[in-house]
């Protein structure tokens, strides 16, 4: 092995130095070659992929690109669907999670997701959270407190609700919701979250606190954001990937997607002139 | 492609504002030179009340940019574009301050006894007034090749002006008693100077426009 072969050679300006830094960030999952089908319709072509740990992946395209599809896949949501059909890999912890003998209850507890719509459980702000954890068999009524009260905190709800844990989910706002949502999610301890459009059902202020939450999120989690919205994803993401028809077009750092992309296909879509 | 067409108006007004914005400071340029062969104080004087309708130009252009900026939150080459707006408006109001210097040079002369002005000045007023034709080419048809090229030609502005200082310096021997004009002279040189510099730096603004990068022609 030649440890030698990484390090700068006298050459080598601070600024590539910097790019290969920034280039070796750790990737926490790993799309190889990931192709989806919907009975014939190829949704997805050869996606490949990295997506890096501790950051915010934006995936953007118009309707029907095949972003939705891909971040399904990343949970095995599109299993429901029962003329899909996945080829490829998605390395996730050294395995390739599309494998048919994969726990899916358990993958989707490592890599939770969050939908467009809110989607409390009709039932108190507390057994939304606690729901899925006392159905894996926590009982302790102790550390079950605990866990709703840190979900709720990281979901940055906690102070709006510590006072009515024990009223409906669905007596909170539209956004309240949203981040309840996301709490539910966080109380599974996942590595990823995925975001499918969390914040399009919202209004302004909701919105903004999502985005703000998404940024905090990401010191603790990898996050990947399906989202129609260029500023928001501009706001919030670290990288973008830019998918049409089927195609991820574009992928890189989203300072350099939205001052200056390297195809015409993502300025044309970015810059609103079509899609 | 479907475009943004209020937008791509909206764009292409600014853009044409700027472009006759540059040609009025050309002639702003001119006419403060005209004035100073002419010995002509009315024109110089003209020059220097006209300057405050060309600040006005580069203020209607900033708002329009920002305005627009607010508005369609623009992204890649369009925020790149209206940022070269505001910059190129910025050098073209630098540049109209320039020539409102050299209309006041010209009323300090007037009242000065008469002195033989130098036809290296006018030299290099038309260099640098095909330096703002070429640049409006190039602004207009994004040209990078053209861009690039002004920096050629404000190489020739300055060591035209290397030269005409010299002459004064030397002038200023056999002509004692003169220095106060000489050294107006010397400052018109500068001004016009300066202007090219301006040009250079619209040239800049282009080139990260169409490239994205920064670049430094001032060297």
């Amino acid at each position: 092995m030649n440890y030698t072969a990484d390090r700068p050679t006298e050459t080598e300006t601070e600024e590539t130095i910097l790019k290969k830094a920034a280039s070796h960030k750790e990737i926490v999952l790993d799309v190889k070659d990931l192709s989806i089908f919907y009975g014939s319709k190829e949704a997805v072509k050869r996606a490949n992929m990295g997506i890096e740990k501790n950051a915010v992946t934006a995936l953007i395209g118009p309707s029907g690109c095949g972003k939705s599809t891909f971040i399904r896949s990343i949970n095995r949501m599109n299993d429901l669907i029962p003329s899909s059909r996945a080829e490829g890999e998605i390395i996730y912890d050294g395995l390739n999670i599309l494998r048919k003998d994969i726990n899916v209850v358990a993958l989707r507890a490592e890599i939770g997701m969050v939908f467009q719509k809110p989607n409390p459980f009709p039932k108190s702000i507390y057994n939304n959270i606690t729901h899925a954890l006392k159905y894996n068999g926590q009982k302790d009524k102790q550390a079950l407190d605990q866990i709703v009260e840190e979900s709720l905190r990281k979901a940055a709800l906690w102070d709006e609700v510590k006072d009515r844990l024990h009223q409906s989910a669905l007596s909170l706002s539209g956004g309240q919701q949203q981040r309840l949502c996301i709490a539910r999610t966080l109380a599974m301890e996942p590595q990823i979250l995925l975001l499918d459009e969390p914040a399009s059902a919202l209004d302004p202020v909701s919105n903004a606190k999502i985005e703000e939450l998404i940024l905090q999120l990401k010191e603790d989690y990898s996050i990947v954001i399906v989202t129609h919205n260029m500023s928001q994803a501009s706001r919030v993401s670290d990288k973008t990937a830019f998918f049409f028809n089927g195609d991820i077009v574009e992928y890189d750092d989203t300072k350099k997607i939205f001052t200056n992309p390297s195809e015409t296909k993502t300025e044309e879509y970015i810059s609103g002139r079509f899609g | 492609m479907v475009a943004r067409e209020q937008f791509s108006a909206d764009l292409e007004a600014i853009q044409k504002s700027i472009i006759s914005f540059a040609f009025e400071v050309d002639s702003a340029l001119k006419q403060a030179i005209d004035a100073l062969y002419e010995r002509n104080s009315d024109l110089a004087y003209k020059v220097i009340e006209n300057d405050e309708i060309l600040n006005k130009r580069d203020q209607d252009i900033n708002e329009a940019t920002i305005q627009l900026i607010a508005m369609q939150q623009p992204v890649a080459t369009d925020l790149r574009r209206l940022v070269a707006f505001l910059r190129v408006s910025t050098d073209l109001e630098r540049m109209a301050d320039h020539a409102k210097n050299i209309a006041k040079s010209v009323n300090r002369l007037n009242v000065l006894s008469p002195y033989e002005i130098p036809l290296a000045i006018r030299d290099m007023q038309e260099v640098v007034s095909k330096m703002i034709h070429s640049a409006v080419q190039a602004f207009e048809e994004e040209d990078i090749s053209k861009a690039k090229k002004l920096a050629d030609l404000d190489n020739v502005v300055d060591s035209m002006y290397g030269e005409l200082f010299r002459d004064m310096l030397d002038e200023r021997k056999a002509e004692a008693g003169k220095h106060q004009q000489m050294m107006q002279l010397v400052f018109v040189g500068r001004f016009v100077e300066r202007i090219g510099d301006h040009i250079t730096n619209i040239g800049e603004g282009i080139l990260y426009l169409v490239k994205g990068t920064s670049i430094d022609l001032n060297k």
